[in-house]
């Protein structure tokens, strides 16, 4: 196997709280988001949605739209003469418009560019649509039936089992032992079903872009996007256009939370400025957000665990059935292989079940699948320490896993940080506070695996000795910061001395989608080597100018220095030095790195979470929330600590309030931010972050993803606090006022 | 050869296999002779997989090496958000 | 449809514009005056993130018809720092790491400044009753209200 890269060391930059290189932008209002800017001759863009949860499109009579003033492209489905040949591109294109049948409410059907918003949404409203309405269905239980409409015949992957609608496209199963076995031994088992809501990942700025495509090809896009490779490649693929000629630029991006590593409104822009032959600016609205994008999988799930009596789990199964919507593409694989995953299990089966059914297609949303995996095992788990009269840490660092450990889904854990977490947790004055009436404390763990992939880093030392980088990962969270960090520290130099950018498509290599928790890790590792490689060519041009070799040049502290008394006595050489001269050496002073980033490193959490139960209302009070989570290496602990409370923040939102609700029309009834209710800052305790470094052996620093596993333990950890503070299990999501309330009467 | 786990759905297309032995020395031959000797697992490494080597997850990089006592497990291909 | 001519006082500057009657202040900040600090999070008020001070009065711009701006001062993000000096608020939410996105950012600073010129000694609970208005989806609030309650105990010292 590949060595490690880890090499401890003590840090000057990395691992400090300096200000972020970004922050005055974004305190003025200077800094551009997707909808912030315009181009000479631009137009509006609007897209008109289908009413129907599910219908074949008969026609589209797009003339009297065509006819008006100001009005200068239609575009339908019939525009995208291109076909795909990839079925997964063939599914995006046909969902950012609709093709023979649209297949939720809010599903494009058509679009429209004109000279003012106000003509081109006027002119939504003179196109004319005749839909044939078909039966349609929402709900992922009833739409596994053998007898529920079906979405999309054909998509069936070879592992579904006989007996099953065509609505499920797949199942995967994960573990290892005899969990019936498992379960003879057990003093306990406890059997139970659990829901959860679909929840959007509410980032805050809808999806907006400014498209420029010329009758020769070539193209401009401006847009906000967790991945703008991931953009040029996808609108190339659906346009039929040579990826070289389409530059895409990464704006400002508003939040994103996995929301914004998949296309929608970018394609339609694309195709409306073609045929118009101008600039088109295509926003979403707030209502077209929730109804055409995200949101995360609805679930329904079984789990089954066995436990004796000093706490050892004896067996466990889960059954994990996860709505994909309108396409095939949920995450049930993820839910199967996360959700035992912090546990040293001899006996444990998973399944997941991928169902389509008449909702937008579901998107990635913070680890996806792993936090409805984590919410029924821990809520289990959870209950048999109450009925055992176990303690709930305890129970867990019992069962936890280590390293050496046969995950459930059947990798050997290298050095992980699970029982770091925990025990961080036990000794924590939140563990002991007193708790009053109605309340409950609940804990639970929570799993995710951070990713790597391809990346690109160019690192640029100027004539005057100051750096510049350049990487392909739209800044979310504040990975400016970071990568000018580990830069400064490798190199050796200050901080200010190093300013880093997002560089558009046509400058940089292909580079991975801002997700999967993986930038500080991967962009980091690529940071870090192209910083070795300057370093490389510096000592060169230091050792040509002293006339000795280059492996006699040692470099520190931001200079190269002679490697020991017989490499010569020459002064250092600062970074200064040596690019004042680089002409005179040999050129140009540049390092770079490319990589698919393999081996990302496990994360783990425990989170902590006291609530208080009105029994009038039903209304759920976090009163003190505190997250434990092993970073790796925290490079910048501010936005460690950042990544973990928004994450805590997002579950509590998912647990207590957030939820897609569909009419009996098939139709979303709260797309707002009024009905759909995210949390706001009075419905907040402070969240303590408490950071544990386990170092990644895969990363040069040691870092780990951190961005994602804090999702993954809020649902369940908050839904144990509930139930013990209400003296009732409580089993589906979200424990809105009137579930609570029903649970509480239903005792 | 190394020995493969397969999970649990793909050692049912291998008839109920759940560990195959594959004559491999890097990621890509361990792919090409996953198809070769068990071409019902062929849809399923189309459509794409992760693999876990000696508890490290790769994607992509063929010329990953693999000991013969290397842990090898193949798992659906993993996404992120 | 004609076009109405308003005179409003934006961020000190007197401003002339002609708008839609159905133009929001919101779309004339950003379509037409280029002030694009203000942003738009949700077109219905729910969000905050097009705040602004309409006259004293903190507002939600996306619910604000242009043509009400007649004759009225309006302050926006872009008027906070007095020329490259930032205001308490900005320096603090940057030391405090209050923002990631920073989408939410210029409303929550246009709120936060809002209270603190009503109320320069917020308790924790009006903090967060004051910004209820803002949505935040990445921070979790707690580092934004730690930000708010440092510049107020600061700009108390400074006072």
């Amino acid at each position: 196997m590949p060595k490690d890269e880890f090499q401890a060391r003590d840090f000057k930059i990395v691992g400090t709280r300096p200000l972020r290189p970004d922050g005055i932008d974004k305190v003025t209002g200077k800094a551009r988001y997707g909808a912030d800017v315009t181009a000479p001759g631009m137009l509006w863009g609007a897209v008109l949605r289908s009413p129907h949860a599910h219908a074949r499109i008969v026609s589209i009579d797009t003339s009297a739209a065509e006819a008006m003033k100001g009005v200068k492209a239609v575009i339908t489905r019939a525009d995208f003469t291109y076909q795909p040949d990839d079925p997964g591109l063939a599914d995006v294109l046909d969902n950012c418009m609709a093709g023979e049948k649209a297949r939720y409410d809010g599903h494009a059907v058509a679009a429209v560019a004109a000279t003012s918003k106000k003509i081109a949404h006027d002119a939504l409203d003179a196109i004319k649509v005749e839909y044939e309405v078909l039966a349609h269905v929402t709900d992922v239980d009833e739409a596994m039936k053998p007898d529920a409409p079906v979405i999309e015949a054909g998509r069936q992957q070879e592992n579904v089992p006989a007996g099953l609608s065509e609505n499920v496209t797949s199942r995967s199963k994960y573990g290892h032992g005899d969990p019936e076995a498992g379960f003879s031994q057990a003093d306990l088992v406890i059997e139970r079903s659990f829901t959860t809501a679909a929840t959007h990942q509410g980032y805050i700025e809808p999806h907006a872009c400014l498209a420029t495509l010329g009758a020769d090809g070539q193209g401009d896009l401006w847009v906000c996007t967790q991945g703008h490779y991931m953009v040029r490649n996808t609108c190339a693929g659906l346009l039929g256009l040579d990826a070289g000629m389409l530059r895409v630029t990464a704006s400002e991006i508003g939040g994103g939370f996995g929301g914004k590593t998949h296309v929608w409104i970018e394609p339609v822009a694309l195709m409306l400025s073609r045929k118009a032959g101008k600039p088109v600016k295509l926003v979403m609205s707030r209502d077209e957000v929730f109804r055409a994008t995200g949101p995360t999988a609805s679930s329904s799930i079984d789990v089954k665990i066995g436990m004796k009596k000093d706490g050892t789990i004896t067996g466990a199964t889960a059954t994990y059935r996860l709505q994909a919507g309108a396409y095939p593409g949920a995450i049930a694989f993820l839910s199967a292989m996360c959700g035992f995953a912090p546990y040293d299990l001899e006996n444990v089966r998973t399944e997941g079940f991928e169902v389509m059914t008449n909702r937008p297609k579901a998107a990635a949303y913070r680890a996806p699948g792993a936090p409805m995996a984590a919410y029924p095992v821990e809520s289990v788990i959870d209950e048999l320490c109450q009925k055992l009269d176990l303690d709930p840490l305890e129970t867990r660092l019992k069962n936890a896993a280590d390293e050496g450990t046969k995950s459930a889904y059947g990798p050997t854990y290298p050095a992980i940080g699970l029982k770091a977490t925990l025990k961080a947790a036990q000794s924590h004055p939140h563990w002991t506070a007193p708790l009053g009436e109605n309340q409950g404390r609940g804990v639970a763990c929570g799993f995710w695996f951070n990713f790597g992939g391809d990346t690109c880093v160019s690192l640029m030392v100027n004539p005057d000795g100051t750096v510049s980088l350049s990487e392909g990962n739209p800044d979310i969270g504040g990975s400016r910061a970071s990568m000018s960090m580990m830069a400064a520290e490798e190199l050796g130099v200050p901080l200010d001395q190093v300013r880093t950018i997002i560089a558009d498509t046509a400058s940089l290599g292909q580079n991975e989608v801002t997700d999967g928790s993986r930038v500080t890790f991967a962009v980091g590792l690529a940071t870090i080597k192209a910083a070795r490689h300057a370093i490389e060519i510096m000592k060169e041009r230091a050792a040509m100018t002293w006339g000795i070799d280059p492996e006699a040049v040692d470099w520190h502290d931001g200079a190269a220095h002679p490697a020991g008394p017989n490499a010569g006595k020459f002064p250092p050489m600062t970074i200064k030095e040596i690019a004042a001269i680089a002409s005179n050496t040999g050129g140009p002073i540049a390092g770079h790195h490319e990589v698919n980033a393999e081996g990302a490193g496990v994360s783990f959490a425990t989170h902590m979470v006291d609530t208080e139960v009105d029994p009038e209302t039903g209304a759920v009070k976090v009163l003190r929330y505190t997250v434990f989570q092993d970073a790796g290496k925290a490079v910048h602990p501010d936005y460690v600590e950042g990544q973990f409370q928004g994450g805590a923040a997002q579950g509590i939102g998912w647990a207590i309030n957030e939820e897609y609700i569909y009419g009996e029309d098939g139709r979303l009834q709260n797309p707002g931010f009024l009905d759909y209710r995210v949390p706001v800052a009075s419905d907040l305790p402070m969240i303590e972050p408490v950071i544990l470094e386990i170092p990644n052996p895969g990363h040069p620093y040691g870092v780990r993803g951190v961005g994602e596993t804090s999702i993954v333990p809020p649902l369940a950890a908050i839904a144990n606090a509930v139930s013990r503070a209400a003296g009732v299990r409580l089993t589906s999501l979200p424990m809105s006022p009137p579930r609570v309330l029903a649970a509480l009467k239903g005792q | 050869m190394v020995a493969v786990r397969l999970w649990g759905s793909l050692a049912e297309l291998a008839d109920g296999q759940q560990t195959v032995e594959i004559e491999a020395a890097n990621l890509r031959q361990l792919l090409d002779g996953l198809a070769r000797d068990y071409p019902a697992l062929k849809p399923q490494l189309e459509r794409g997989v992760s693999v876990s080597i000696d508890g490290k997850i790769y994607n992509d990089t063929w010329a990953t090496p693999i000991e013969k006592n290397s842990e090898v497990v193949l798992l659906n291909r993993l996404v992120g958000g | 449809m004609s076009q109405i001519h308003v005179t409003a006082t934006i961020n000190g500057d007197e401003t002339e514009f002609l708008c839609d009657p159905t133009e929001t202040l919101l779309d004339v900040l950003r379509d037409h005056l280029d002030l694009t600090g203000s942003k738009e999070g949700c077109g219905s008020g729910d969000c905050g993130a097009c705040s602004i001070i309409l006259d004293g009065r903190l507002v939600c711009s996306c619910l604000v018809l242009a043509a009400e701006a007649e004759g009225r001062s309006v302050e926006t993000i872009e008027g906070m720092a007095e020329g490259d000096k930032l205001h308490p608020l900005q320096e603090k939410f940057i030391e405090h790491a209050a923002l990631q996105c920073g989408i939410c950012t210029p409303g929550i600073l246009v709120a936060a400044k809002n209270l603190l010129e009503r109320n320069p000694n917020p308790s924790e609970e009006e903090v967060r009753y004051w910004l209820a208005g803002n949505l935040c989806r990445c921070t979790g609030y707690d580092k934004i209200i730690r930000a708010v309650m440092d510049t107020a105990a600061e700009m108390r010292g400074a006072a």
